[in-house]
């Protein structure tokens, strides 16, 4: 009915801007290569061939943070790391996204001491927290599925 | 709170030569976060052209106080820290810090313990240079070995899962044995393993060792003396690869290692080649004792994993309702747990990297005096500079993954 149908013969869908754009951001989405402790090795390993994270449009991990558009925090954060992480935030282009991997990047974890930052949000804006110490492969593509959800329902008011 | 003293640039000169500060050479900053350096490791490259004249690594963007968070836990409890120390070879760091505890206690570790602990001890060191093997070719840009090795790994993570519930952080190795027997899926899950791994290795060996590109950034490299290398304090197969048969398996032998046939390979050019070499030919001699130790295994079936020394260790579930004892010693053991005498013990074992040690005092309380650990990464990042005077970046890349640093390690 109506003049979506007789577009869609031609070849032509119709939807909103908000939409199109959202969903084109959500389906490549650079990581920034870059890992901390523990959970990076979990990192590596849903990179790699086992779990395959080019599924989800992240084959491609740069190392440089100028061409990614998500920090992934996997590991302990330490004081003498905090700038360094903030740095790199900070050098990401909008749109930009965080997640923070693992117990010890949300929380602090089993460290409560004079060296870990508490969680790495007390220094960059987290979107996601992902459970576990550290947490399995799947836990982080659940944690990034997550995430593009939250990409996806974003308003276009609300654009970063 | 402590305020923390403002180092001046004045006081940093004396890490630079002259020329760097006269501006004749180029001071390039290299890391914490750069996909080569395994981790948050600093390097601050004083360079000609394109040659290293001077390298200061720059420690510590991990130092996590795990020394000092085990001061404030029981014995016990201060496990789960040991974990995540070098989180390549959890299996190994729980094994070093148990034993290190049954040395100061005194505590007796059945057979079938023991070798369960050799098996994972061994797996874990697959795992490990199976991680190094990935992340090194991958810096020199074999991306495949990469994917190849990380398909294996999942395979022995495997088995650390079946028999703890966790793929990493294990803290299967309790002090005075393991926490449970294994299931019975263990002997297939290890064999089949065994069956395909073989052919694994020859396959990495077909893609890597005579590759003319590999040979090219790796041959030559990263060359040190055999008296260079005890000199500066080097372990494990960076040591090997200069000619030095140093193993604490064989030299210190500990939970049993005694009793099995295996050797120590060596190879006598000191460069990244021969350490490559080094840690291809461990692949098999793990292989070696995992083989033997499944036969000691099932020769051992259904003997007790946990000492019966009911001081140190919590009595069986099924002992808590007919025995009043046990339930003191549960009660006790979960409340407070065990004092360890006023001594000090340092108890070396071979970690994938190196000598793995700790140095454990106790104070008469349940809670250990000082827990420090001598870790191999962090004595072989002192030989980093010496090793890469004169080359090139591109080798500094090589030559960082041939000393098979683990950051977690290194600044605890």
């Amino acid at each position: 009915m109506g003049i979506e149908q007789k577009l869609a013969n031609l070849g032509i869908v119709t939807t909103t801007l908000e939409k199109a754009v959202n969903w084109s951001r959500t389906r490549a989405m650079w990581p920034l290569l870059s890992g901390l402790a523990c959970c990076a090795i979990e990192m590596m390993a849903a990179e790699a061939s086992h779990y395959d994270m080019s599924r989800f449009g992240m084959e491609l991990m740069r190392a440089s943070p100028r061409q990614s558009d998500l920090l992934i925090v996997a590991g302990r954060v330490t004081r003498k790391m905090a700038p360094v992480i903030r740095r790199l935030y900070d050098q990401l282009p909008d749109p930009k996204w965080a997640i923070a991997m693992g117990d010890c990047a949300s929380c602090g974890g089993v460290f409560n001491n004079y060296a870990i930052v508490q969680g790495v949000d007390e220094v960059i804006p987290v979107d996601v927290y992902i459970a576990g110490c550290p947490p399995r492969p799947e836990g982080l593509i659940h944690g990034i599925l997550t995430l593009y959800e939250k990409v996806e329902n974003e308003r276009l008011t609300k654009w970063r | 709170m402590v305020q923390l003293q403002e180092v001046t640039l004045d006081e940093l000169k004396h890490l630079v030569s002259d020329r760097a500060i006269q501006g004749e050479t180029m001071l390039l900053n290299m890391g914490p976060q750069h996909p080569s350096t395994h981790g948050v490791l600093r390097l601050m490259l004083e360079l000609e052209g394109e040659t290293i004249i001077n390298c200061v690594p720059d420690i510590g963007f991990l130092h996590t106080g795990v020394e000092k968070n085990m001061e404030a836990k029981r014995y016990e409890q201060a496990e789960v820290m040991t974990d995540r120390l070098d989180y390549l070879n959890t299996v190994g760091n729980n094994l070093a810090y148990c034993l290190a505890i049954e040395k100061l206690v005194g505590l007796d570790v059945p057979p079938r313990a023991q070798v369960i602990r050799v098996i994972l001890a061994e797996l874990q060191r697959i795992g490990s240079h199976l991680i190094w093997l990935g992340t090194q070719s991958l810096d020199l840009a074999a991306m495949s070995m990469f994917l190849y090795c990380f398909r294996e790994r999942e395979l022995i993570l495997d088995i650390l899962e079946l028999v703890s519930g966790q793929r990493m952080m294990t803290t299967y190795i309790r002090p005075g044995g393991v926490w449970r027997d294994i299931p019975e899926e263990f002997y297939d899950a290890v064999q089949q393993f065994m069956a395909m791994f073989p052919t694994r290795i020859k396959q990495y060996h077909g893609l890597l060792t005579k590759n003319p590109l590999f040979i090219d950034r790796t041959k030559g490299i990263g060359v040190i003396s055999a008296e260079d290398a005890v000199a500066w304090g080097l372990t494990g197969p960076s040591l090997r690869g200069s000619g030095v048969a140093l193993d604490n398996r064989k030299t210190q032998p500990y939970t049993g290692y005694e009793e099995y046939d295996f050797e120590i390979p060596t190879r006598t050019a000191g460069d990244v080649y021969a350490r490559y070499e080094c840690r291809m030919d461990e692949f098999w001699q793990s292989l070696r004792i995992i083989e033997q130790g499944l036969k000691k295994l099932r020769e051992l079936d259904g003997a007790p994993v946990r000492s019966s020394n009911r001081k140190f260790v919590p009595p069986p579930r099924s002992e808590l309702g007919a025995s009043m004892e046990a339930l003191i010693h549960h009660f006790k053991l979960w409340t407070e747990g065990f004092d360890a005498p006023a001594e000090y013990v340092y108890m070396p074992v071979s970690s994938p990297r190196g000598e793995l040690g700790v140095y454990l005092e106790g104070n008469g309380s349940n809670k250990p005096h000082r827990v420090h650990w001598r870790t191999p990464s962090f004595v072989h990042l002192q030989a980093l500079p010496v090793l890469s005077k004169g080359l090139l970046v591109a080798d500094l890349v090589a030559i960082i993954g041939s000393i098979d640093i683990v950051l977690g390690d290194s600044d605890r």
